[in-house]
């Protein structure tokens, strides 16, 4: 079991952003981290830019965008964990980043980097299960987790998928890219239910949720519920004030009331 | 993974089905009009004064290129399948046209993603779709073109997996694609080998192929991969040259790495970021590469070289001359190359090149570049 799963286990610890790391820059992004830990965030994700971010619907997609145009790196992701740590960041951190990044930095020495970086867990969007294992023994014996996705397609797989999960089991709410949606799939609640009861680790629900009504719905169902597009939206919307130092601060306050809308009981 | 997994059955399915290979013979033969003919190029072999020159001439297809092969055989598997709707990505608008031809024929609904940048200077393909009843999609993210496109139309596919086929136009992607696309390519190979074995009673020396994902290539080398005297050259775009950073030599200038399901050559940076591709010729304008091609680079029973952008058209320009033949801009690399090595061989020995589809379409790009090389 790792600090992960145990730290989700506990009931009032549901709350998992998800951020593109250098947007607007790693800079600030750094004090976004800062506000979601002190808004109690069970854990957050943090987006590695990428060149062709397959999963993600346009919102993160333009995120991925100017990132790249910061010129942040795997390395650089890699490095702002790092400072966070030695500064005395204590919420879980998870890298979420596509495969080639990973790849080309070398299975191993990511996880060994990931975790010497003091991150808590890795997300890999674009590798299925069946293409997983080698990364999947690297992080057994490294005890750091690789969390498997599920979605509603994959049916006879879930039970597979779960049984060799850790950390959590990141169920994605409906089919298609993440980004904000009216309306979920009818039988979304009964595939989280059928998830939580196979799975050994707790389980998130993602894509999709935008609103407080969501994460209520969803909490019900998952043990975390991920928010990302509607926060990365909120941050392009902010964009200018959190460049603009004597800006930045006025533009914090409202992403922390916007957080706080979104965990409203 | 279901949806690749239901794929997968379902080609393996179909293959052993005598009545779905019959059908999809019969349409390649009195709908697209094949065998199509191998062309002794005489004027231009008398040009170059080495070996014969041949060419497979897929431009005579209907639709104007070899697409429609993979585009009537994968639209047949969607409708087998139960699939009432296909989605195709395309670069130019060749796969897009051939995609929405197939889909217009067997009464599928069709949607073409294709990039912004592509959409704005493939007006003329844009419109050929529309009238062919597809909805063609312009794709704003990343870099406009081929590769966004292909982003775009996978993920639509995994929103709506259960009722849409993805028509996939290259030898690339995921299992089982590649293999299916080499199966539906594969007749190009099939009938040049027999051709040239009626003609001249022995197979070419040389057989070249232009390759972008590699479906022409890949479906004309498939004939030939076990007659190991015959060498084969697959052509990849080199743009303004290899030294620069505008091409799209993937095998020749990448490195491995895995996108769009596959692990292959991508033009990448040191990050393991994919990098724009850049051709004159939009079908050849893709930072991979068929998986396939890279194990034959691999394994060296293909050899694979690149032609630039005015190698091109100066192809285009000598073909036209020498053959009355107007060739797409992605079958003039196979042409440049073709040409180099008919030169250094003896009268008598035969280079045999795969002339994927037919230029019409070129017209205004060849217009201003030519202008561009007046100055």
């Amino acid at each position: 079991m790792t600090a992960l799963d145990v730290r989700l286990r506990q009931a009032e610890q549901y709350f998992i952003p998800f951020i593109m790391a250098g947007d607007p820059s790693l800079e600030v992004t750094k004090r976004i981290l800062r506000l979601l830990q002190e808004e109690g965030a069970a854990a957050i994700e943090l987006g590695v830019p990428f060149s062709d971010p397959m999963a993600d619907g346009p919102v993160i997609q333009t995120a991925s965008e100017r990132a790249l145009e910061n010129g942040v790196t795997l390395k650089d992701v890699l490095r702002l964990g790092e400072e966070l740590h030695a500064e005395g960041f204590h919420t879980p951190l998870i890298l979420f980043t596509y495969f080639n990044p990973v790849l080309h930095h070398g299975l191993e020495a990511l996880v060994e980097d990931a975790k010497a970086s003091g991150f808590a867990g890795l997300i890999v969007p674009d590798l299925p299960h069946e293409e997983s294992a080698p990364l999947r023994r690297i992080g057994n014996r490294c005890a750091f987790p690789i969390i498997p996705l599920v979605t509603p397609t994959s049916k006879e797989r879930i039970e597979q998928i779960v049984a060799e999960a850790e950390g959590f089991v990141y169920c994605v709410s409906s089919l298609g890219t993440t980004g904000m949606r009216q309306y979920f799939a009818d039988d979304v609640e009964a595939f989280l239910d059928t998830v939580r009861a196979a799975s050994p680790v707790p389980t998130a629900v993602g894509f999709g949720i935008s609103t407080g009504a969501h994460v209520r719905r969803f909490r019900r169902h998952a043990d975390a519920v991920v928010v990302g597009s509607a926060l990365v939206g909120k941050i392009e919307e902010c964009r200018s004030d959190l460049l603009d130092p004597n800006r930045i601060d006025h533009a914090l306050a409202s992403l922390t009331r916007f957080v706080r809308q979104l965990k409203s009981e | 993974m279901m949806a690749l997994a239901e794929l997968e059955q379902g080609f393996a399915e179909a293959v052993r089905d005598e009545g779905f290979i019959m059908e999809y013979k019969n349409l390649l033969r009195h709908y697209s009009g094949r065998p199509t003919a191998l062309t002794f190029a005489s004027r231009l072999t008398e040009e170059i004064g080495g070996a014969k020159i041949y060419l497979k001439r897929e431009d005579l297809n209907h639709t104007g290129a070899h697409k429609i092969n993979n585009a009537l055989g994968q639209a047949l598997l969607a409708k087998r399948m139960g699939k009432r709707k296909v989605i195709a990505e395309t670069g130019a608008g060749q796969h897009g046209v051939a995609t929405a031809t197939a889909a217009a024929l067997l009464g599928l609904a069709c949607e073409v993603y294709m990039g912004e940048e592509d959409v704005r200077r493939q007006q003329l393909n844009v419109f050929r779709m529309e009238l062919l009843g597809a909805k063609v999609i312009p794709v704003t993210s990343g870099t406009r073109t081929l590769k966004d496109a292909t982003n775009e139309a996978l993920r639509r596919w995994v929103a709506e997996v259960d009722s849409t086929f993805y028509l996939l136009g290259s030898a690339v992607g995921p299992h089982p694609y590649p293999a299916m696309v080499k199966f539906f390519q594969r007749v190009i190979g099939d009938e040049a080998r027999q051709q040239m074995l009626e003609r001249e009673g022995k197979l070419p020396e040389d057989v070249v192929a232009c390759v972008g994902g590699g479906s022409n290539a890949i479906g004309m080398f498939a004939a030939f991969l076990d007659e190991w005297k015959v060498k084969l050259h697959g052509v990849e775009a080199a743009g303004q040259g290899i030294g620069t950073d505008r091409h799209a030599a993937s095998l020749t200038k990448g490195r491995p790495g895995v996108l769009h399901g596959m692990y292959s050559y991508f033009l990448q940076d040191e990050a393991g970021r994919i990098l724009p591709a850049h051709s004159i010729s939009a079908g050849l304008d893709y930072p991979g590469v068929g998986p396939e091609h890279a194990f034959l680079k691999n394994s060296g029973r293909v050899r694979y070289t690149s032609a630039t952008d005015a190698e091109a058209i100066e192809a285009v320009r000598l073909l036209c001359r020498t053959e009355g033949i107007l060739p797409a801009l992605e079958s003039a690399h196979a042409i440049s190359e073709g040409v180099k090595l008919a030169n250094m061989r003896r009268k008598g020995e035969i280079v045999l090149i795969c002339l994927s589809g037919r230029g019409d379409k070129d017209v205004e790009t060849i217009r201003q570049a030519m202008e561009v090389e007046r100055g």
